[in-house]
């Protein structure tokens, strides 16, 4: 017998009962996790149930917790509601992802349906979400009926986890590779001939050279590019601090996202150097003609792990979650990873890749963010509400 | 008295009916809104909200803001008042076209009017080449940020006073010249007080908006923390943060002030109401 129970708020989870806890939640088993939350109806929920139990939970004034957030994202879920429901028929999967991922997921839905097809099964409809991480990670929580995430860093997806339940803590252990199918690390685009013969880390911080990066308080990328700075001090006997706090003051536009800064570099004309995802960078060169911008490989940089997973709560039928767990697994199949690597990411399996784009990586020394102490350390620490970064703009 | 706060205080019918149409629609469209955000401000209190919003950043976010926001309504003050009085008084070919122009920054979405501007004063884009001899930098400094203020609050200027300078009579200035006022003296004393009212409804409509503007301002702000970060990103970066508290009180520290703007052109137009008569 099959129990639906709404957790964390916005999403409803099904599964077989397992017992009644205290409280009045009750525990299922929702195939690869335990689950508990408060069941929705007693059997199968009905589109009137569903969208009477939102709508009660609007007006009850549970929703004023969060105040003038949850008012949207009550409108959010009671128009969700209506759509998943009619989306029951043909499986649909939403893939929330960050900005430079656009091209590269394009191909992979593609690739992704033929495959799933040719094992016998109805095509699915893969939609995508795409923006900052941070914004997109707040718009999950905030009741966007994500099935699969897939951001920048594994702290976007771990705040969904502790906000909403909507997903296991342990998350990262369920795929390989630290759930992370491909990575990239944070190289600097230059313009053509690199007049400023910008060639490492301690040429950002001269007198006059302008740096292009976004806001880490808004982007992933920007927080990868900060810690490679930090990184960079750090090895070659610089204050860290004071190295990143003058890097910063050489930043004439801070951008929301990354795709907003590698604007402002190459459409606007602005800045010497940008600091960018190396495949963002090898998309502008080729995007926009390689006699434009050169690529700078600089001596230290960091492994930027950009994990995916599949949002447990969020799921509404057994069909759609093996689509979607298949849809990630797929994903460390040899021609994804051969995708990828063409889309500028450094993928794991490289067996089918093409020669020319396994060659355009360069070798370098990454450090990784378990030398900081991991994300959820490094989040707090560094770009938490008066952290590392803020002090640079308080002082 | 009580009993009498619903009773119909004319004798038009209809008055129970459209009242509690009225409240209920404005209820959910303005009050409930506006209400959650104070009801958070409460829950958290007033000393930890001064907390939270005294700082120097968030000082400098509402210096900005509130100093752009002016600045940019008051170009729209004088700029808006000519090119109503160009499209009332004088037919010229392509007339309605302009007409029709002035509402295009109400129907261009924000974030299109940001871009644009910025590709137009960007260091290399076209005004900025032009500029670029001067010194002058305008996209990613303060001056983009009045250039897209400006921008988004024209209409409202002139969107109000244009009805007015239709229904003033030529009559009233021919008058004035016949007894032998100067054209200067004209405009000071007879066409700008009648106007007065309305221009300053169509400022404070371009401040309010200005304010809060945040679609169009980021493209071209350089988002600088101090220099050039306005108080709606400030708020967007606490969300980020899931502080939702500190962004609840830079909002209700916005309100407050916005608040005490409006008043304050309420009782100047009430004020120059009353000098000039109803008009």
């Amino acid at each position: 017998m099959y129990h639906t129970i709404r957790i964390g708020g916005h999403s409803l989870a099904q599964g077989t009962f397992l017992r009644s806890l205290d409280d009045g939640r009750i525990e299922i088993d929702a195939g690869h996790a335990r689950l508990s939350g408060h069941p929705v109806t007693p059997l199968h929920p009905s589109d009137a149930g569903r969208l009477r139990g939102a709508l009660r939970k609007t007006l009850t004034g549970a929703y004023l917790r969060s105040g003038i957030l949850t008012a949207v994202a009550a409108i959010g879920l009671t128009l969700t509601g209506t759509a998943t429901l009619k989306a029951q028929d043909n499986v649909a999967i939403l893939n929330v992802s960050y900005d430079p991922t656009r091209e590269f997921y394009r191909e992979y839905n593609t690739l992704f349906n033929a495959w799933w097809a040719a094992q016998g099964n109805a095509p699915v409809a893969v939609q995508q979400s795409h923006g900052g991480a941070g914004a997109q990670a707040r718009a999950v929580i905030d009741g966007l009926p994500a099935t699969v995430v897939t951001l920048a860093l594994s702290a976007d997806i771990d705040t969904i986890s502790e906000r909403t339940g909507l997903l296991p803590a342990d998350w990262q252990t369920r795929l390989p590779h630290n759930s992370s199918p491909y990575t990239s690390t944070i190289v600097f685009l230059v313009r053509e001939g690199n007049p400023r013969g910008i060639q490492d880390w301690d040429d950002l911080v001269a007198d006059g050279v302008q740096v292009i990066t976004p806001n880490p308080k808004t982007s992933g990328g920007a927080r990868w590019n900060f810690l490679a700075a930090w990184a960079y001090a750090g090895r070659n006997g610089l204050d860290p601090a004071q190295f990143v706090g003058t890097l910063y003051r050489n930043v004439p536009v801070l951008d929301t996202g990354a795709r907003g800064s590698t604007t402002t570099f190459t459409q606007r004309g602005v800045g010497d150097v940008l600091l960018a995802w190396e495949n963002e960078a090898f998309l502008a060169l080729a995007s926009l003609g390689e006699d434009k911008f050169d690529i700078v490989v600089p001596s230290v940089s960091i492994l930027a792990e950009s994990p995916v997973a599949l949002v447990d709560g969020n799921i509404t039928s057994d069909a759609q979650r093996a689509a979607a767990e298949a849809y990630l697994q797929h994903l460390y199949s040899p021609e994804a990873q051969a995708l990828a690597t063409r889309h500028y990411y450094r993928a794991w399996d490289t067996s089918q890749a093409a020669a020319e784009d396994i060659a355009r990586f360069p070798e370098l020394e990454l450090v990784t963010i378990a030398d900081f102490g991991g994300w959820p350390v490094v989040q707090t620490e560094y770009f938490g509400e008066g952290g590392i970064f803020d002090q640079i703009y308080e002082e | 008295m009580r009993a009498g706060i619903l009773r119909s205080p004319s004798p038009l019918p209809g008055f129970g009916l459209s009242f509690g149409i009225m409240m209920t629609v404005l209820s959910i469209v303005v009050l409930l809104p506006i209400g959650a955000l104070l009801g958070r401000g409460l829950m958290i209190g007033p000393a930890d909200l001064w907390d939270m919003v005294n700082s120097r950043r968030i000082w400098s976010a509402l210096t900005l803001s509130f100093r752009a926001a002016l600045i940019a309504s008051l170009f729209n003050l004088v700029f808006g008042l000519l090119l109503a009085w160009v499209l009332v008084r004088y037919r010229f070919w392509g007339r309605r076209f302009v007409d029709a122009a002035v509402d295009l920054p109400f129907a261009l979405p924000t974030a299109v009017a940001g871009i644009a501007l910025t590709a137009l004063y960007a260091p290399n884009g076209v005004f900025g080449q032009a500029l670029a001899p001067f010194g002058l930098q305008v996209a990613y400094t303060e001056v983009g940020i009045w250039v897209a203020l400006v921008f988004i609050g024209l209409p409202f200027v002139v969107r109000t006073v244009q009805p007015v300078i239709e229904e003033l009579e030529p009559d009233l200035e021919e008058v004035s010249a016949t007894l032998g006022a100067r054209r200067t003296h004209t405009l000071r004393r007879v066409i700008l007080p009648t106007l007065t009212p309305a221009l300053l409804t169509g400022f404070a409509l371009a401040l309010a908006r200005s304010v809060g503007e945040y679609g169009s301002v980021i493209f071209i702000a350089g988002n600088i923390p101090n220099l050039t970060e306005i108080a709606p990103l400030l708020i967007v970066i606490r969300l980020e943060e899931y502080n939702y508290d500190a962004a609840a009180a830079i909002g209700i520290a916005m309100l407050v002030v916005s608040f005490a703007m409006l008043l304050a052109i309420n009782a100047i137009q009430v004020w120059s109401r009353r000098r000039i008569g109803n008009v």
